[in-house]
């Protein structure tokens, strides 16, 4: 139909277009065009010399380790509480269901402020810290808190709302043929929701290594110490080690680009299997 | 089946003396996961959250008035409170635009598009703090174009402005683009044999359905630029009094090591979000009720 009654004129489609084009390149993809583009300023050898150095390594090292504690502790967090909303009901879950969403809308900031009054040296618990000479804030497990703060409700939020639709008859089915209830859930609820599981893990994963407001608050800033990669890509350009900066910039600009391709592809492969906000 | 015979069968998981609480279910397994999620839970958000509102409440709500009130600090969430609703409604008018070329149009490239739109979501805040300060300065690729006309955009409320659009523009066209593809094709249909113009079905019919999804994305897209943080002060220029944001008073406090006016300006910006909240549960439970979703 292209009387323009049920759709809009050609030039109008045109110029609606062009807008959204222009719109989108101008915010989001010359931003990252940007970033590889002042990491290979220089050439590719002073690209690949920035990963040479001990200090950005030992940043890498510390983000992976820091997101290979945060996730896991979230997926554990997200697949319990998904249990219990989904398949039972008591009072106060909604709730429940609000308070896991939280931190969401908690500004970066805040979520390591929280930590630095609970733990630092004038906070409620840092005298007790000190005594037993472990030390949080400034320290590796602050860092590891203050991610798992920030990345808290991403997993629990893509299974909830999807056990929640899928109800409890083929875990009672199971469960009446006499499979106990960790091999019910093992053979027959983790298999009906892996691909959210997965879906948010990716998401999850991806805050947990790129966080920087939260981090940056609780880290101290010692360099091959407590320096996450978001934090030594803004020690090397305030350094005005631009090269540098925008080279581990690319690295975390990467994971973005495999997080969201692998999202897309989720929601295009599995979207049937995801919960319903997801599904195109 | 009776009552009895059914007892019979069923598995007893649940102790009688818990189903004031639990309804009772075949289902095993909700001590160990409700206990573990509530106690996580408590031990990571709820009890640290309340740390903060117990320091902030030493210095009473006078006290936390004091802190909010001094000229530096009131000028600061100034910043943030008003260039996040600029953000906002730059975000709402093009990605209203975005959603609609997205659900209504075919192009090459769209999938792409559509993905892209996520980066804010997927890419850390410190690289685009530093990828928009980079594009938007003097030298950079954009800011070199508005150089001539002596615009400065880095290092002013400007860039402010440019790096909280980058941050909100998800939060519009991902509420509005499944409204938008949900959005019954009849009532066009009808508005159109009706005899209504286009630009009169879009304005009179689509527009009204859409406004409470525009809505919650608009809050959505505010709570989320009203506390950022990275990828705002590369591009800010942090100047006290005219591109500093309250996150970044924050952290100075910090450094000072007044926690207690570091808690202060937290608990008010907590308590930002927690009215922005609150309007997009209102609008959630308003759309769902006049428009079945939300």
């Amino acid at each position: 139909m292209r009387n323009g009654v049920l759709s809009e004129s050609p030039a109008v489609r045109r110029t609606l277009i062009a807008l959204a084009v222009g719109f989108l390149a101008l915010f989001l993809v010359l931003p990252l065009l940007a970033v590889f583009s002042e990491a290979l300023r220089r050439g590719f050898d002073l690209f690949i010399a920035a990963f040479a150095e001990p200090d950005t390594q030992a940043a890498i090292w510390l983000t992976l380790l820091v997101a290979a504690i945060a996730v896991p502790l979230n997926l554990l967090f997200g697949i319990s509480a998904a249990w219990a909303v989904a398949k039972f009901e008591f009072p106060g879950k909604s709730l429940l269901v609000t308070l896991i969403d939280l931190p969401f809308s908690v500004s970066p900031v805040v979520s390591g402020l929280v930590f630095v009054l609970l733990f630092g040296a004038k906070g409620l618990l840092g005298p007790l810290v000190d005594d037993w000479d472990f030390k949080i804030i400034f320290a590796v497990p602050g860092i590891v808190l203050a991610t798992i703060f920030v990345t808290f409700p991403f997993i629990a939020r893509e299974v909830i709302p999807l056990m929640q639709e899928q109800g409890t008859a083929e875990e009672e089915a199971a469960l009446t043929l006499g499979a106990s209830g960790l091999r019910t859930f093992l053979t027959v609820t983790l298999p009906n929701v892996r691909w959210a599981l997965l879906y948010g893990v990716l998401l999850c994963n991806a805050r947990a290594m790129g966080e920087f407001g939260a981090v940056s608050v609780v880290s101290g800033h010692i360099r091959g110490l407590t320096n996450t990669m978001p934090l030594h890509v803004e020690i090397l350009y305030n350094e005005y080690n631009f090269v540098a900066a925008f080279a581990v910039a690319s690295l975390l600009a990467g994971l973005a680009l495999v997080t969201l391709v692998a999202k897309s592809f989720l929601e295009g492969r599995y979207g049937d299997q995801l919960s319903r906000a997801h599904r195109h | 089946m009776s009552d009895a015979a059914h007892n019979d069968w069923a598995p007893r998981t649940t102790p009688r003396r818990t189903q004031w609480f639990l309804k009772p279910s075949a289902l095993p397994g909700f001590g160990i996961t409700f206990g573990f999620a509530v106690t996580y839970l408590s031990l990571i958000v709820l009890i640290p959250l309340a740390v903060l509102v117990a320091r902030a409440s030493e210095l009473g709500l006078d006290g936390i008035w004091q802190v909010a009130t001094t000229p530096r600090v009131l000028a600061a969430l100034q910043v943030s409170f008003f260039i996040s609703v600029a953000a906002a409604l730059v975000n709402a008018l093009f990605g209203t635009i975005v959603a609609w070329v997205l659900v209504h149009y075919e192009f090459p490239g769209k999938r792409l598009l559509d993905a892209a739109v996520d980066l804010p979501f997927a890419l850390p805040t410190a690289v685009a703090g530093i990828a928009l300060a980079a594009l938007y300065a003097t030298n950079g690729w954009i800011g070199a174009l508005f150089a001539p006309w002596d615009i400065k955009i880095a290092f002013t409320p400007l860039g402010i402005l440019v790096a909280l659009i980058f941050i909100g523009l998800p939060f519009v066209v991902r509420t509005v683009q499944p409204v938008l593809q949900d959005l019954d094709r009849e009532v066009e249909e009808a508005s159109a044999t009706l005899g209504a113009t286009r630009t009169q079905t879009v304005v009179r019919v689509v527009l009204p359905a859409l406004t409470p999804a525009l809505l919650t994305g608009v809050a959505l897209a505010f709570a989320r630029a009203v506390g950022e943080y990275g990828s705002v002060i590369f591009i800010a220029g942090n100047m006290p009094f005219v591109s500093e944001i309250a996150p970044l008073l924050i952290v100075t406090k910090l450094e000072e090591f007044d926690y207690a006016g570091a808690a202060a300006i937290a608990t008010v910006m907590l308590g930002i979000s927690f009215v922005t909240l609150l309007a997009i549960n209102a609008l959630q439970a308003f759309s769902r009720r006049r428009f079945g979703h939300a």
